[in-house]
């Protein structure tokens, strides 16, 4: 139980730190930059006193827009106060997933940048099953879910054939695979298949309510099913890893690729094999989120899923468990951003600055522990850099 | 036939196919042989000629055949072992003017204006991929030109709007990409930090930075934090006045001017001086480099600061070179073209700039394509930079390589 104890606690230090520290900075970042903070610059106690309530009263207001919300509760019931955590978990479920398709990348040695490509191919392709076919309800959500993960897997697979065939470096393809994607939802919602009927902004019909996810917490909840599929495929992606032989060969091309050849495993067939399946991953959340929580595509459905998705693999450590806890949290910062902005004058972008410095911390465990002057953080080994030529 | 010959038969095959294609396709789905117009002036040049006006069929079809006939000839001097360039020159430009004549039918293409738009189109690509060029012929790859593009713009709008001075906002935009560098070579260097995340996430943080900044200070407080000036032309006495080339380059802002200084003077260093053999030799084989007593990492440096400087001052294009005012993620993307016209001029000067053109050619073939209502999406012209970029790293074109130690941490000793 000790050891465990000591486990859990060493693997949370440095995550736990590099976040006091993204949140120290950030909050400079906040009072220096407000004018009221700015006037008093004369007066140094009154300067320091309200910029601490500024920060105070921002950093309150990102918990209460993510966890439990008191005004909220007011005459509704304690259970209304957390209508913000239902809305973290809701916009957390997309990012379980794309994290997880960059972590499963990572294991491998790859990194996946395209999961922002991956997410738009899976919502593309459940939104059309959804609202232009009719089936029964399980059997139609089933078949939207499937064509969203099966065109992802398809369009991450073409980056793994790339890679196994030519060499070519999967950061350049996924990068530029992005943008094409990008590209090509704009184009998709302009054509009369997809583009609703009497619009003109590129929105799609709403999916058919047979193939919508049910609601978990009744219909004053947006908590949705999709938090149950994504909790579903961080077990299997920990499964795979750990208990299966195609991915202890993902892992052993991660590890060392010549000697994981030499050991006669396909460097080729795990690399196609790991981008497809990393594209079906970050699908499925493509196909969670349309089907979930938003109904109909739009030319912003992914939003910045498929980028955060980077920031909370490195935060998770590539492991399932850690993208899980890593991605609640930054749907957390994301939804209780969205409060603050609202409640007080900071902006919902501090956010990205808090994300960045607390993957750059994690990323560069000598700093920490130059900062705290801790002799021994546990570190996990640094990410091999391979450069393009790897 | 050697590789190389092989590659350049298979393209010119291509072409020799497409040009039989267009030849095909355009005299039967353009019936209407409606006049096309090419405009060549835009201000007060000499004046060689204003317009030319052909048949858009007529056109579609002389240009179809020459193509045809360029291609033809090249797959004749590779056969015959010559350099094929005349060939796919003149097939690669006959195919574009054909494509234009079928496309603009009965419409005015101001020939001029688009070179002249493609050049500011490329510029932010130019000055990015030079940065991506210092950075990763030393061994750092720079996926951060991005944020250092956003950083140079954000910072010379802002403090050219708070001083009324472009000249302040040129100065403080390099500094602020070396900022950035400075923090990449900081956490590549000293903490071995893997680059591609590194660059990543610092562009991750520059974003929220200014995105912050952006809604917290130059939204409310647009009249002084963010309504600076912006550079006017500067036309170059005679050189301005040349027809066509005159105000496609040489009346421009200082911005631009700059831009040809820093390609000459990159070019020159990384291949005639000690310190462009340093670089390349820390690029390609550390160790060995080493030997010779060159401080490897010291080098490096040095170099991704220098290369924060070049991209930070292209980020000042975006504001004071041309609107003036800042605005959210006004980037939108360049980096990575430029990293992706790095890449597909396979990592030399010429071959970046070429690329830049390119790109920002197809973006501005779009831009006109679509102002003057030609039926294709718009959408996929964009795509192209992105897809000739796959394409150049898969190797279908000719394979591409990176500097060997690219991206490589170096330490001495080291297991690498």
């Amino acid at each position: 139980m000790k050891k465990f104890l000591d486990r859990i606690l060493g693997s949370a230090l440095l995550p736990a730190l590099s976040f006091l520290l993204a949140f120290i900075i950030s909050g400079f970042v906040i009072a220096f930059s407000d004018s009221k903070v700015l006037k008093l610059v004369s007066s140094p106690g009154k300067f320091i006193t309200t910029a601490l309530s500024t920060v105070g009263n921002a950093y309150l207001a990102l918990f209460q827009g993510s966890i439990y919300d008191p005004n909220l509760a007011h005459g509704h019931g304690f259970l209304q106060g957390l209508y913000p955590l239902s809305e973290t978990i809701v916009t957390a479920t997309p990012l379980i997933l794309t994290g997880l398709a960059v972590a499963l990348a990572f294991q491998a040695g790859l990194f996946n940048i395209g999961a922002q490509g991956q997410f738009i191919f899976g919502a593309i392709a459940a939104s059309y099953v959804g609202f232009h076919y009719s089936f029964t309800p399980v059997l139609h959500v089933t078949l939207a879910i499937l064509a969203g993960v099966i065109s992802a897997a398809i369009w991450g697979g073409i980056v793994g054939l790339l890679k196994a065939r030519t060499g070519a470096h999967e950061v350049i393809v996924t990068i530029m695979m992005n943008y094409i994607a990008g590209f090509f939802i704009l184009w998709i919602l302009k054509t009369t298949k997809f583009l609703r009927h009497g619009r003109i902004d590129p929105i799609a019909p709403e999916v058919a309510p047979s193939a919508q996810l049910p609601h978990l917490a009744g219909a004053n909840f947006r908590l949705h099913a999709g938090i149950l599929i994504a909790l579903l495929a961080a077990y299997f992606v920990w499964w795979l890893l750990n208990r299966t032989t195609i991915g202890f060969q993902f892992r052993a091309v991660g590890a060392n690729a010549s000697a994981a050849k030499t050991a006669g495993i396909s460097v080729g067939y795990a690399t196609i094999a790991t981008m497809a399946l990393c594209g079906a991953l970050a699908g499925l959340g493509g196909a969670v989120h349309v089907l979930g929580s938003e109904y109909a595509l739009t030319a912003d459905i992914a939003g910045n899923f498929g980028f955060d998705a980077i920031t909370v693999a490195l935060l998770g450590r590539a492991k399932p468990l850690g993208t899980v806890l890593a991605a609640l949290l930054f749907g957390a910062l994301r939804t209780g951003g969205r409060t603050m902005q609202s409640n007080t004058t900071t902006p919902l972008d501090i956010v990205l600055v808090i994300q960045a410095l607390i993957v750059l911390f994690i990323a560069a465990p000598t700093l920490v522990r130059y900062i705290f002057r801790i002799k021994n953080l546990k570190t996990q080994e640094a990410m091999a850099s391979k450069g393009w030529n790897g | 036939m050697t590789a190389v010959q092989r590659r350049q038969f298979r393209l010119l095959v291509a072409l020799f196919i497409l040009a039989l294609l267009e030849l095909y396709a355009f005299g039967l789905g353009n019936k209407a042989n409606a006049p096309t117009t090419f405009g060549f002036t835009l201000g007060n040049e000499w004046v060689l000629i204003h317009k030319w006006v052909i048949g858009s069929q007529t056109g579609a079809y002389l240009f179809s055949a020459l193509a045809t006939i360029g291609s033809a000839l090249g797959i004749f001097l590779v056969r015959t072992k010559k350099n094929p360039a005349i060939g796919t020159a003149l097939s690669t430009l006959s195919l574009l003017v054909s494509f234009l004549c079928w496309a603009a039918a009965g419409k005015f293409i101001p020939l001029t204006g688009m070179l002249q738009g493609t050049l500011l189109l490329a510029v932010p690509l130019v000055f990015g991929s030079m940065s991506g060029l210092i950075c990763e012929r030393s061994g750092v790859i720079n996926i951060a030109i991005e944020g250092q593009l956003l950083a140079g713009a954000f910072a010379s709008g802002v403090v050219a709007s708070l001083t009324h001075k472009t000249s302040w906002g040129l100065l403080v935009a390099p500094l602020a990409g070396a900022l950035i560098s400075l923090l990449l070579a900081t956490f590549a260097i000293k903490f071995s930090v893997d680059q591609v995340i590194l660059g990543f996430v610092l562009n991750v943080l520059v974003i929220g930075l200014t995105d912050f900044l952006y809604k917290k200070l130059l939204i409310p407080y647009q009249s002084t934090w963010n309504s600076g000036p912006s550079f006017s032309h500067l036309e170059i006495p005679v050189l301005g006045k040349l027809p066509i080339i005159g105000p496609i380059f040489f009346n421009q802002t200082i911005i631009v001017y700059l831009m040809y200084l820093i390609v000459g003077l990159i070019t020159f260093s990384l291949f005639k001086t000690k310190w462009g053999l340093r670089t390349r030799a820390v690029g390609e084989h550390p160790t060995a480099a080493d030997s010779v007593g060159i401080d490897v990492n010291k080098l490096r440096f040095r170099n991704v600061v220098i290369a924060g400087l070049v991209s930070g001052l292209g980020g000042a294009y975006f504001t004071i070179g041309s609107v003036g005012s800042f605005s959210k993620e006004m980037t939108a993307g360049a980096g990575f073209i430029a990293l992706a016209a790095l890449i597909f001029g396979k990592w030399t000067p010429m071959g970046a700039v070429s690329a830049a053109l390119l790109f920002g050619f197809a973006d501005n073939l779009q831009g006109t394509l679509s102002i003057i209502g030609v039926s294709i999406p718009s959408e996929f012209m964009l795509m192209l930079p992105y897809i000739a970029t796959i394409i150049a790293v898969s190797g279908l074109v000719g394979r591409v390589r990176a500097p060997k130690a690219d991206g490589i941490h170096y330490s001495r000793g080291g297991s690498h």
